[in-house]
């Protein structure tokens, strides 16, 4: 629903911080390593969980993600297994909102309708669907819209000023801005035109802007933390993931809990973004 | 499934959101909206622009060869006994097969759009070769994505698109195969925006790709249609073509999709069998769903994850199809049937010792349907079939499984 989503952010600007938004791929490297990850963001710090749904051929996203999809998938999970990890998740946590990260086919032949109702009953707060465009709303924007799930969009830096406006139509939650053209897992580009982005686009909209692509570090966390409602933070922390494994891609002792102390200090990061941007 | 209406015309799609019925339309990162907003705007000017039409006109005869015969298979149509076979040859083209008539018609656009890089997937290689070839005759660099299990097979293409100054970047992520290289190709233009131009190799894709690698692939239904008119005075009463991607073949066909009298039929790979997992035929044996940028016919799990191909063909070998070929399938105006891979290499074989032309794997499929359909036949009745490309790049695949070392 919309309201934990709502909730969180205005939370956080009377906190006047930022928020930690962080992404892992559900099932990597198996179902139950993956809701222990997903148990642990929280309480690591995180205040938006990115649940990333795996798809056979990830145009947009670079080889961590694409990997962690392979070996999710190869495991057996699939779209339902990410809801009823959001499910199991919500058993004991009815706070952090969760935010569905994936393609568009597996919905499409979820079939989007019970897919909707299924999302809103396994406690989904919104949509990261990154082949559908301000174009296809039809297809998935206006019925999530509906349900009340939110359907949050990407603008990129080659989102000009004449296209934001159709781009944010329909948008709700939050804004993810991509702060660089590109696949997940490049390089950072430089916070200061990060900055310049953030406030062109609160002109057009007063949703919350979160940014990522590109962050690694409690530093970067800070710096885009400085200017931004929010950062993203997902290939660094599937990397977390893909290092702690063993030679046959098993989870081992340390996967939970590297992921675990890199989240937190991300989170230190962000927590001290605008006492440093304020100095 | 919606039942499809029957429109007026087979002819009039897409409709302005690129869409043939369900099918089609534009399934891309934001990131590439506002470049294939501009590539459609780009390709609006430039199919009504008499110079643009010209200058594409004159490469096509003077570099390609077009137009390329019509020819009739006297010696296939006496074995077969009904049917009388016409073979439209663009396997003689420049760089050997359909490929270059897209690839001339996009790198032009490029050119109009001020793009100075070219990048391109390719399967089998001959996408690949003509992407290079072009780009070699344009004077731009060249990346050309192939997945490392092609790199491998196709090492003599390999050597041509390097000799003709490209980059073969060899693709490894996923299974390494054309559906992988596609999306590699993507990632590059999706962090390259500014400058670089995707020239896609079939028609499919996002809008407008399907309609602009159609029209620049009509040119050889549109000289069928004037030669078949001078050397018989009539329209044939079959077309048959092969389909991957579907660009020969939508070539072929998309002139005649409003002349009743002609029965057309796409012919795909069929691998070792529907009954199990190796094989390419999506409009047969797969459902709809979303990839690469378009709604089509594709072969997948029942949750939606994308399944590898498998075809003799390299050409043969992706999961999905144009969704113009999707939307005409479930139309009903297009029948579209599975060939196997040995019935593929037996007609390979044929054709070689008859005709004396050594045809590509991916024809050779179409050309099995026609030695099954000609027979049935009257003698007074006319097929054509799209010879979209010769042999020369399969004759070590076609080797290997005739036991002969080359």
């Amino acid at each position: 629903m919309t309201a934990r989503m709502d909730n969180k952010f205005a939370t956080l600007k009377a906190e006047g911080r930022p928020a930690l938004v962080t992404y892992f791929m559900g099932g990597d490297p198996d179902y139950e390593t993956s809701l222990q990850i997903m148990k642990a963001l929280p309480e690591a710090g995180a205040d938006v969980i990115e649940l990333g749904a795996p798809f056979s051929d990830p145009m947009a996203d670079g080889p961590a993600i694409q990997l962690a999809g392979q070996r999710s998938l190869k495991n057996g999970h699939s779209l339902k297994k990410t809801l009823d990890m959001a499910r199991d998740f919500r058993q004991s946590d009815d706070t952090t909102p969760i935010v569905i990260m994936g393609y568009y086919n597996p919905i499409y032949i979820y079939g989007v309708e019970r897919f909707l109702d299924d999302a809103l009953e396994a406690g989904i707060d919104g949509l990261i669907i990154v082949d559908l465009p301000a174009e296809m709303d039809d297809e998935l924007c206006i019925p999530a819209r509906k349900r009340d799930i939110n359907f949050i969009r990407l603008t990129t830096p080659t989102t000009d000023e004449k296209r934001l406006p159709k781009v944010l139509t329909n948008t709700s939650g939050f804004v993810y801005y991509v702060s660089m053209t590109g696949i997940t897992g490049s390089a950072l580009p430089d916070p200061s035109k990060i900055a310049g982005a953030v406030e062109r686009i609160k002109k057009s909209t007063d949703l919350p802007i979160c940014v990522g692509f590109g962050v690694k570090t409690a530093e970067h966390a800070r710096l885009i933390g400085a200017s931004a409602d929010g950062v993203v933070v997902g290939t660094a922390i599937v990397n977390q993931v893909a290092t702690s494994l063993d030679k046959q891609d098993r989870a081992t002792a340390d996967t939970v809990q590297s992921v675990a102390t890199f989240v937190r200090g991300l989170a230190t990061g962000v927590r001290s973004a605008r006492l440093v941007a304020a100095e | 499934m919606n039942e499809t209406p029957k429109p007026n015309s087979f002819r009039s799609g897409p409709d302005e959101d690129g869409r043939f019925g369900i099918f089609g339309g534009r399934f891309v990162a934001e990131t590439l909206m506002p470049l294939i907003l501009d590539l459609q705007a780009e390709w609006e000017k430039a199919k009504t622009d008499p110079e643009f039409q010209a200058e594409l006109q004159y490469l096509n005869t003077h570099y390609t060869g077009r137009p390329s015969p019509l020819y009739f298979a006297e010696r296939l149509t006496a074995e077969l006994g009904g049917a009388k076979i016409y073979f439209k040859r663009d396997e003689l083209n420049h760089t050997g097969s359909h490929k270059i008539n897209n690839c001339l018609g996009q790198i032009l656009l490029a050119k109009r759009m001020g793009k100075t890089r070219i990048i391109a997937e390719t399967g089998a290689g001959q996408h690949g070769v003509a992407s290079a070839t072009v780009a070699a005759r344009f004077g731009l660099p060249c990346v050309v994505y192939m997945g490392a299990t092609d790199v491998e097979r196709q090492a003599p293409n390999v050597f041509r698109m390097k000799l003709l100054g490209a980059e073969v970047r060899p693709v490894t992520s996923g299974h390494g195969t054309l559906k992988d290289a596609m999306n590699e190709a993507l990632r590059d233009w999706v962090t390259n925006v500014d400058d670089t131009y995707y020239l896609i190799g079939t028609a499919a894709g996002p809008h407008p790709y399907p309609e602009l690698v159609r029209e620049f692939q009509s040119v050889i239904g549109k000289e069928t249609k004037e030669q078949m008119m001078a050397a018989e005075g009539r329209l044939p009463d079959m077309l048959v073509a092969a389909v991957g991607g579907g660009s020969n073949a939508i070539g072929l066909f998309h002139p005649f999709l409003d002349d009743d009298s002609v029965q057309i039929v796409g012919v795909e790979a069929g691998g070792k069998g529907l009954d199990g997992e190796e094989h390419c035929a999506s409009l047969t044996a797969g459902s709809p769903g979303v990839l690469h940028g378009n709604r089509t016919y594709l072969l997948q799990d029942g949750d939606g994850q994308i399944k590898e191909g498998h075809s003799i063909s390299a050409g043969l070998d992706y999961p999905g199809i144009g969704p113009e070929h999707s939307w005409l399938k479930d139309v009903g105006r297009v029948e579209y049937v599975p060939i196997m891979d040995d019935e593929a290499l037996a007609a390979f074989q044929m054709l070689t010792r008859t005709e004396g032309i050594i045809p590509a794997l991916e024809p050779s499929h179409a050309l099995a349907e026609v030695i099954k359909r000609a027979p049935k036949m009257g003698k007074d009745q006319i097929i054509v079939m799209n010879l979209c490309g010769r042999g020369d790049k399969d004759i070590f695949t076609v080797g290997k499984i005739l036991g002969m070392g080359l």
